[in-house]
């Protein structure tokens, strides 16, 4: 084509004739637009059906796989690999003992506790949209919530009884843990970093508990802080505690509450505990939890029964046998 | 027989989750129990047999030669994962639909409310202030139930039971923690929801809650029942009666410990040894004092200037 036009440049040029060159482009522009219809008749209906083609398997796209980094068919590698390569799941080994799946052996309560820490993160964070730790504020807030907010209610709720289902579900894996000597040698040390959980988790809610800032909270947490007073040592009621100088406007309660009574700066410094200072200490030893699980070897058991023969006896108390 | 009294405690939303958590307890109990038996017969199979040991899969669980010893996490745990978490989530929110969270009238220091009532969670330490000073109850004793918790892998030196479900072979230590889990700290935080009523006193379920009722209970100290009325003998009173409970106690502890669990005593170092015995009379020393209160109305032991027990 490119050789044509050249050829009907030099004639044109010849000739001089203007309006025969005219015509003669006009042609040629026809016919690439004849032949551009011709291909687009042809291509398209091609690349379509490619097109849809690709749509029919996903995973084949570039979209895909960038996302997801290996394929999905049904063999064990892949499996394996869906839990390896995600980074929410690698939390996981790729396989575990087949036992360990049944449910009347873990009760599944540390997985229970750690989703409903997740929902009350998440329905806290929307719980905090609409509160102000302020007082007179704050219980207008609640009021607000639970009668103009589309689904206030239900949320408040839902983040109320998640925190008390969240207490019972950590004295339950607690009771567990204990019940099938998952403390043993070599867990001890995730066991204490679970016993700070329990903590945690108990401060969590009772923290949360004055934050409507109406007489259920107000009083529980005055009676709850009152027993602050008492500290040996560090508080003004308690033993030695006068004895080391302590009033009510020294001693730990009032590093607690930020006054002498239970009032704005307690609402404020329990709401920092409550929704910042407490998760984020939680978060991290949560994550220390679940990697311990990992590196003591995962789950405890089901493990095979060991007898009492079997015992392997220290080697100190051998040689006092041998002795 | 106030029906609408116990009514209201019972459905009172914050009681609700103490209503729940008695039969978890014991499905989970029974659950545990049940497979503990299992795994005992077992272990006694097992002893009575050791041939079989070698070879036996030592589980109560069913296996067949040519299983899986190991499954894939995917799908057989993340299904068994993402099931919990619905149904949790259906549970939770049926639970929020039906029950609102309680909201009462605004904070108001000078209303008081009676009673007064920590969340349920805390309420076994509140129980607690009956019989023992605040700082005993609300900061010694959460503390000692804290680190007493923390102790519990490196004074248990009984190697077996580590992964699975057993009484045999762990009667000391379940028998132990059974008895401060569910006998103290459930009970008394069962005694402080259902029982507890105005000015804390004690409303059997069902018993009207009489917002006027008062009880003239004359409490004595244990040092007025022996005459001892001089402040110096007080002190050395109690010093030797509390003394006197942990060495003796410790002495009993001792003679049963040894006879009764003489595989745990012997691999027991000192150190092991002693802080067990301090956290279980420590323990014990609970409902001891409880049961001389009620029974005898005492209400200290050892009275000194600067604090009383
Ligand atoms: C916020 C609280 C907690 C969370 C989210 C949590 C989560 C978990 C999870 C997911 C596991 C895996 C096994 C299972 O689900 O049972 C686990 C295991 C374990 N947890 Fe916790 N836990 C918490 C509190 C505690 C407490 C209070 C203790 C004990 C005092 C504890 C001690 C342990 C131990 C020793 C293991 C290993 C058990 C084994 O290998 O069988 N955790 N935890």
């Amino acid at each position: 084509m490119a050789e044509d036009n050249n050829q009907n440049g030099q004639n044109g040029n010849g000739n001089g004739g203007g309006v025969k060159l005219l015509s003669k482009m006009r042609t040629k522009v026809l016919a690439g637009v004849k032949e551009d219809v011709q291909m687009l008749k042809v291509d398209l209906p091609a690349k379509a059906k490619e097109q849809v083609e690709l749509v029919k398997d996903p995973t084949k796209t570039q979209v895909y796989t960038s996302i997801f980094r290996h394929k999905h068919d049904d063999t064990p590698r892949n499996r394996a690999l869906g839990v390896l390569s995600n980074v929410f799941l690698h939390l996981h080994p790729a396989k575990i003992n087949r036992d360990s799946v049944r449910y009347s052996y873990t009760w599944g309560m540390g997985g229970i506790t750690f989703y409903l820490f997740i929902v009350l993160t998440f329905t806290g964070v929307l719980l905090m949209f609409y509160y102000h730790p302020e007082k007179v504020q704050a219980f207008r807030d609640v009021l607000y919530l639970e009668h103009d907010v589309p689904f206030g209610k239900l949320l408040r709720n839902m983040h109320r009884w998640a925190a008390h289902l969240m207490v019972i579900a950590v004295w339950l894996h607690m009771y567990r843990v204990f019940l099938t000597g998952s403390y043993k040698k070599p867990r001890e040390f995730n066991w204490n970093v679970g016993v700070i959980l329990l903590v945690l988790t108990l401060l969590l809610s009772f923290t949360g508990y004055l934050l409507p800032d109406d007489q259920l909270g107000f009083w529980a947490v005055t009676v709850g802080t009152n027993m602050a007073r008492a500290t040996p040592l560090l508080g003004h009621e308690g033993p030695f505690g006068h004895q080391l100088g302590m009033t009510p406007y020294n001693d730990i309660r009032f590093g607690l509450l930020g006054g002498s009574i239970v009032d704005a700066n307690a609402l404020l410094r329990s709401y920092i505990w409550h929704c910042i200072g407490i998760p984020i200490v939680a978060s991290l030893f949560m994550i220390v939890h679940f990697w311990r699980v990992r590196k003591d070897g995962g789950i405890s058991g089901p493990a095979p029964v060991m007898l009492e023969a079997e015992v392997k006896e220290p080697r100190g108390a051998k040689a006092a046998a041998h002795a | 027989m106030d029906w609408h009294q116990l009514w209201e405690i019972v459905s009172a939303p914050d009681n609700v989750p103490i209503v729940a958590l008695v039969p978890l307890l014991i499905f989970y109990t029974a659950l545990a129990v049940k497979q503990a038996r299992a795994n005992d017969r077992l272990i006694a199979e097992l002893e009575a047999n050791p041939q079989e040991a070698k070879t036996r899969y030592r589980k109560a669980w069913p296996f067949k030669p040519g299983w899986q010893k190991e499954v894939h996490v995917w799908p057989f745990l993340l299904r068994v994962e993402f099931l919990a978490a619905i149904i949790v989530t259906a549970i939770l929110m049926v639970w929020s639909i039906s029950l609102n969270a309680p909201l009462e009238e605004p904070s108001n220091p000078n209303v008081t409310m009676n009673p007064a009532k920590a969340p349920w969670y805390f309420l076994g330490l509140q129980e607690m202030l009956v019989y023992f000073d605040p700082w005993i109850a609300g900061v010694v004793m959460p503390t000692l139930i804290i680190v007493g918790l923390m102790v519990v892998p490196y004074i248990d030196t009984n190697p077996l039971g580590n992964g699975y479900y057993t009484l045999r072979q762990r009667r000391f230590s379940i028998g132990t923690f059974a008895f401060g889990f569910l006998f103290l700290w459930v009970t008394m935080i069962l005694i402080g929801t259902f029982i507890r009523g105005p000015g804390w006193q004690w409303f059997w379920p069902g018993q009207t809650w009489d917002h006027s009722r008062l009880i003239y209970e004359v409490n004595r100290d244990l040092p007025d029942l022996f005459g001892i009325t001089s402040n110096m003998g007080k002190v050395v009173f109690g010093a030797v009666v509390v003394g006197g409970y942990y060495l003796l106690g410790g002495f009993i502890v001792f003679a049963l410990f040894r006879r009764h669990q003489p595989k745990d005593y012997r691999r027991m170092s000192l150190l092991q040894y002693s802080i067990m015995v301090f956290f279980l009379l420590t323990m014990v020393g609970l409902p001891i004092k409880m049961g001389l209160r009620l029974a005898m109305h005492i209400k200290y032991v050892w009275i000194t200037p600067y604090f009383n027990i």
